[in-house]
């Protein structure tokens, strides 16, 4: 009798440990995905030059974690300033533009303008009026590669295009070694990183060989990787990482990633010298864009086939998702006044400190006088 | 909840105050009610509402899950079980989980075959061979293993582990390259392979634990009884342990291989997933569920959402079976073991 209540206990115990192994099953489900770092230490924006405008209580908002460095910058200044305090998750685009359209929060980042049906549902939420692209953070994507011997690298859209499909696979290669004639390249295998997650970096940089080279790249586009063939990493951290330490890769990241000796391929994009991925280079680009949203839409087109000196053709542009009329009556002021602060020269100028390239004048202004007109 | 009123019923009656007629049998079960004490009726409504509550969130999230499967996979343009692509986002999207599939299934039976012969003989060292003295460290550093977060295990995989490999991938290729299973294209070693290894570790804490306790409960009587007619020590484990605590092994492969085919972070941390199927387990790709659910879910839309909770559903599938065939396996040593579990 004992020892069957001793089995008892132990097949007790025994449904015990699966159900803790349940847990930790499901407790391992979820990952932060604000990779980066946060905030600069070194912002010099004079906090007293922000309007506050009544802006009180508290701001939610959801989002691109390729804007996260420079949201969080910009939070410390503002809310030193006004005293409101504001959340940005930085769960990513797609959580953002979900969130958004849930109503959940202020605004969004998303680093890809509102699909159509996307902002059909946004009219649910933003009485009278809907959701509209403000672009606000511009960046560079750089490549970086790791090659022994090679400090000095040019590419140009047909040929990364190539490395990426997996088409061209050593670093010996004949099309590599005619824009580098300079350069030893080994003969060393290519291993190309892309994102293993879904991100708006591959697709801005997938949009980009698209357009740049459409014979070379016959895929749609999109956040998902499609091309064949290739390694993956989740996050730029992790595309970084992997670039660093192995030896013949090369992968694309936003520029802030592109540290610690990950040395950055320069584009030839036609221009009379092949282009740095810098932040004033990216700027210089994305005054070339476009803007394509209809109403106070200020979504843009950029334009990746761009042949102007100095202008870096890869970048990616994230935008704050808002409502044009509708926001609601008690975060209106806040993330007016925030919006403002953010588009404004101030708000600009920080985020070179965070390598990220300010919006060029011509739609910046824009965005400014469409901040005023929100309602 | 039915159960539970046969036991009590004839016990409390028992206690209910005498009475001169014989009450019907409405009246009784009254009686036996009324004589509870309030804390008896608490703790059993408690209970038994847990009970309810448990089925009743169950059905919800299997109901929920089903119909924002349902949704995805109406849309989905091409074949769910046999694509080799996840595209969401395309018009009209194209997702399958064929990779996935065969992803999650291979590298848990990689972890399988490494970790539980493993920890069979660590749980065999640590109830019969080592020393007490010893066995009680080991066992602890053991539980240790088995509280790093998954996500430290895939920092330490990508960071460490994967590095390693290059040496142990290349003498595979060397050996056995010609098997096409084993060959190799030099890439990084972040594959199906050292998914398999980092995994196997993983699962290796929660298989030895409870094939440690089940080899502790052999009847002492059975090793004594062996030893008498003039076994080894390792023929008493031969013929009385492993015998006796094979239901138990069992159970406790199944419990590590739960784990093994949810474990998220790890595998997204140290794999290279793609979207096709590899021959070879030393070549990046590849991809599981639970990896591919975490890699996507952040950027996805609503519709990319959907379409990860119907390959989640499918992961629940294969878990269910896997746990189903465990049982049944179990169910038909039961009488020869004389076991729990």
């Amino acid at each position: 009798m004992k020892l069957q209540r001793k089995n008892r206990l132990r097949t007790l115990s025994l449904g015990a440990v699966a159900v803790c192994g349940a847990l930790a099953l499901s407790a391992c489900g979820s990952d932060d995905t604000g990779g980066k770092d946060g905030g600069s230490g070194n912002s010099t924006a004079n906090a007293s030059s922000i309007k506050c405008d009544n802006a009180k209580g508290q701001l939610l908002a959801d989002g691109s974690s390729a804007q996260k460095n420079a949201i969080d910058a910009w939070v410390k200044q503002f809310s030193a300033a006004c005293g409101v305090q504001i959340n940005y998750k930085g769960g990513g685009s797609g959580a953002g533009v979900t969130a958004f359209t849930q109503g959940q929060v202020a605004f969004a980042g998303s680093d890809s303008a509102l699909k159509p049906e996307e902002v059909t549902a946004s009219k649910k939420v933003c009485s009278g009026g809907q959701g509209i692209d403000l672009p606000m953070v511009g960046g560079p994507i750089a490549v970086g590669y790791n090659v022994p011997g090679v400090d000095h690298l040019v590419l140009d859209a047909p040929t990364l295009a190539k490395i990426f499909d997996s088409k061209i696979t050593n670093w010996n290669d004949g099309a590599i070694k005619k824009l580098n004639p300079n350069a030893k390249l080994p003969n060393l295998k290519i291993q190309a990183f892309h994102r293993s997650d879904e991100s708006g970096t591959t697709d801005n940089f997938t949009k980009y060989l698209k357009a740049a080279t459409p014979e070379n790249w016959p895929y749609s586009g999109g956040k998902a990787w499609q091309a064949k063939g290739g390694q993956s990493a989740p996050q730029s951290s992790g595309v970084a990482q992997q670039v660093k330490q192995t030896s013949g890769a090369i992968g694309y990241f936003e520029l802030s990633y592109a540290k610690d000796g990950i040395k950055t391929v320069d584009i030839d994009t036609g221009a009379a010298s092949p282009v740095k991925a810098t932040v004033a280079n990216a700027s210089k680009a994305i005054a070339d864009a476009k803007v394509v949203g209809t109403g106070k839409d200020l979504s843009l087109q950029l334009n990746y086939k761009t042949k102007a000196d100095n202008a870096y053709p890869i970048v990616l542009v994230t935008y704050e998702i808002v409502c044009d009329k509708g926001n609601k009556p008690a975060t209106l002021a806040a993330t007016k006044a925030f919006l403002r602060y953010i588009a404004g020269e101030d708000g600009q100028k920080i985020l070179e400190q965070n390598d990220y390239a300010p919006i060029p004048d011509a739609i910046i202004s824009k965005v400014r006088s469409t901040i005023e007109t929100l309602s | 909840m039915d159960p539970m009123d046969p036991m009590d019923t004839p016990t409390q009656t028992a206690d209910a105050p005498p009475r001169t007629l014989r009450p019907s049998p409405a009246e009784q079960k009254r009686a036996a009610r009324g004589a509870t004490r309030p804390g008896d009726r608490i703790f059993l409504g408690l209970s038994r509402g847990s009970g309810i509550l448990l089925l009743v969130i169950m059905a919800a999230i299997a109901v929920f899950l089903t119909y924002r499967a349902a949704l995805a996979l109406s849309k989905d343009d091409a074949n769910f079980l046999t694509a080799f692509e996840w595209n969401t986002g395309l018009v009209p999207p194209k997702f399958g989980i064929a990779v996935l599939a065969f992803g999650t299934v291979v590298s848990s039976i990689i972890a399988m075959v490494i970790a539980v012969p493993i920890a069979v003989a660590i749980a065999l060292f640590l109830t019969h061979y080592a020393p007490r003295r010893l066995s009680g460290p080991i066992a602890y550093v053991i539980d240790l293993l088995a509280a790093v977060p998954s996500i430290v295990y895939g920092l330490w995989g990508a960071l460490i582990l994967v590095p390693h490999m290059n040496g142990l991938f290349g003498w595979l290729d060397d050996y056995l390259g010609w098997t096409g299973v084993f060959s190799w294209d030099q890439g990084p070693p972040r594959s199906m392979l050292t998914v398999g290894v980092l995994l196997a570790i993983m699962i290796l804490p929660i298989i030895t634990n409870v094939s440690r306790e089940v080899f502790r409960q052999v009847p002492r009587t059975h090793e004594e009884a062996a030893l008498a007619l003039g076994a080894t020590r390792w023929e008493v484990v031969r013929m009385a342990v492993l015998p006796f605590g094979r239901s138990g092994v069992i159970s406790a492969s199944m419990l590590g291989l739960g784990r093994a085919l949810g474990e998220t972070m790890a595998v997204a941390t140290v794999l290279s997933p793609d979207f096709d199927l590899h021959a070879s387990l030393l070549n990046s790709g590849g991809g599981t569920f639970a990896q591919n659910i975490a890699s996507k879910f952040s950027e996805a839309t609503e519709f990319g959402r959907d379409a990860l909770i119907a390959s989640g559903l499918v992961l629940f599938v294969i878990t269910l079976l896997v746990n189903g065939a465990a049982r049944a396996i179990i169910a038909r040593r039961k009488e020869y073991s004389g076991a729990h579990a």
